[in-house]
């Protein structure tokens, strides 16, 4: 067995597996420390404990995939949880106003039913929230959530704006199954119809809108149209305007402005930044 | 970073949509109820597919994004025939929500343009017969039909790409249309952003096959589409 043979063709087979080793100095060191006095017929067990190290992604595929569900479930519960008292509260103007956060509060539970239902069929066992695990005044951050109906539309907002942010963070630990993707997909566009819906309905309200700000169903730059700065986490990084190395403003001869190109893009969360945004939440 | 071409590729505006609007406004033969022209000889790259002759979309990732090209080609056209000719007592709220949506397409267009680089299909060629530009219910009606059939697109795509940070852009861009969506249904009705023509009792939006989606924009697209070369799954 010509270890040196073997390496070179890994090397060949995957270029990169000296990155996953750090070195390819690295490699060689840390396999001769595990290897340096074995009996050559160890060696493959040696070199297999070594790939286990390259190859091993930390979170395997399925638990990424029921780690991920959950945390999705974990986000519709806060949701869910927030519009049964938004709804109950007794301060939504009933018509269309009241109709409509009824049927998003519907939409959430059912979010969560199916989530529920997907992370049992896979083999995993769902997180589970009771509306004792909530406080939505986010430790006192927005005392009168619920009643003041500025600051509910406000909180609504932002924890749609941050949802539809967040399941783009987690799309990509989804794409190994295109079940669980599509449907995370599925989701997603219905958080981003809610979205756009309460922006609407806080733009008619004109409550806690700040002076000279426009709210429009999109984000326009990094603005929450919120008067306060406690939601700003969840606005950061909206006002990229460059995709993929390629800069939206004025592209292609046209008249984009920065602000149409921001909001033409909707920017994702990672797990870590939308768990920094929601925590407070949590009782 | 995605990175299909490198930016020898930059867009041109010889083949581009706009360009081709704004000559035909120019030349003053606009009819709401015409095709558009463009250049479809600038086309170099495009393969003519062995399945119905039409623009093949090609194959793998390529194919996924120039099939999105395409459905930001047909929304963008629309957009800017819209803005350029207002329907009878447009508001000013709508008018301005309209021209943000029109920006927002051409952003998209020209952003698969540039990123696909001469592996884009060539510009399309519309056909808005069935639309009356100058009736609030038709312009409205298209919108909803364009923004929902969209969302749809885009997430029933998601799983035929491999590349994840195509799968980002890709969501970046749909969640955008499904705010779209959520307003002209609005604007139609009050309160129907998500009403249960769109989003089913689980409460998931739709998903569609691009055989489906393009059964469906192909009654607006004069240029024939060939998908057959996509991924299935």
């Amino acid at each position: 067995m010509n270890l040196q043979n073997i390496l070179t063709e890994i090397e060949n087979t995957d270029p990169e597996v000296y990155d996953r080793l750090d070195t390819r100095r690295n490699a060689m060191k840390s396999f001769a420390k595990t290897s340096g006095k074995i009996a050559l017929a160890a060696i493959p067990f040696a070199l297999g404990s070594m790939f286990q190290k390259a190859y091993a992604s930390p979170t395997a595929p399925k638990d990424l995939i029921l780690d991920t569900l959950n945390f999705a479930l974990t986000l519709e519960y806060l949701e869910a949880n927030f519009y049964i008292k938004a709804v109950a509260s007794g301060i939504i103007p009933s018509g269309d106003s009241l109709n409509s956060l009824t049927v998003i509060r519907d939409h959430e539970n059912e979010h969560v039913n199916f989530l529920k239902t997907a992370i049992t069929a896979a083999g995993g066992t769902p997180v589970s929230f009771t509306a004792s695990s909530f406080d939505f005044t986010a430790k006192g951050t927005f005392p009168n959530v619920f009643s003041d109906y500025g600051t509910l539309l406000a909180v609504a907002q932002t924890f749609e704006d941050t949802g539809v942010r967040a399941y783009k963070g987690q799309a990509p630990n989804l794409i190994s199954n295109n079940d669980y993707l599509t449907a995370a997909l599925q989701i997603h566009s219905v958080e981003a119809r809610h979205a756009a819906h309460l922006r609407e309905m806080r733009k008619m309200a004109n409550l806690l809108v700040p002076s000279g700000v426009d709210v429009k169903p999109w984000i326009t730059l990094n603005q929450s149209g919120i008067g306060t700065s406690a939601v700003q986490a969840s606005y950061n990084g909206e006002e990229n305007v460059t995709q993929a190395g390629v800069l939206i403003t004025n592209i292609g001869g046209q008249n984009i402005s920065a602000a149409a190109a921001s909001e033409a893009f909707d920017e994702p969360l990672s797990k870590e930044q939308v768990t920094a945004i929601v925590t407070p939440f949590f009782a | 970073m995605l990175n299909i071409e490198s930016k020898e590729n930059q867009p041109d505006l010889e083949t581009g949509m706009a360009k081709s609007f704004s000559r035909r406004k120019f030349l003053g033969v606009m009819g709401a109820g015409s095709a558009l022209v463009v250049v479809a000889a600038s086309c170099k790259k495009t393969h003519i597919g062995n399945n119905n002759g039409g623009v093949d979309l090609g194959s793998g990732d390529i194919g996924v994004l120039n099939y999105a090209y395409a459905l930001e080609q047909l929304e963008a056209a629309f957009y800017m025939q819209v803005i350029s000719t207002p329907y009878s007592q447009i508001s000013d709220m709508e008018k301005a929500y309209l021209t943000d949506i029109r920006d927002h397409e051409i952003a998209h267009r020209e952003f698969f343009k540039a990123a696909l680089g001469s592996k884009a299909i060539q510009a399309l060629e519309v056909n808005f017969s069935a639309i009356d530009f100058t009736s609030r219910t038709s312009v409205l009606g298209t919108a909803k039909a364009f923004e929902d059939l969209g969302v749809s697109a885009y997430n029933g795509a998601g799983k035929l790409l491999v590349n994840p940070d195509y799968l980002t852009i890709a969501g970046k861009i749909v969640s955008v249309e499904a705010r779209h969506a959520a307003w002209v249904r609005d604007a139609i009705t009050p309160g129907s952003f998500a009403d249960m023509s769109a989003v089913n009792a689980m409460g998931l939006d739709m998903e569609r096959k691009p055989d489906d989606v393009l059964a469906i924009a192909g009654a607006f697209l004069k240029t024939k589409i060939n998908a057959s070369n996509l991924p299935t799954s």
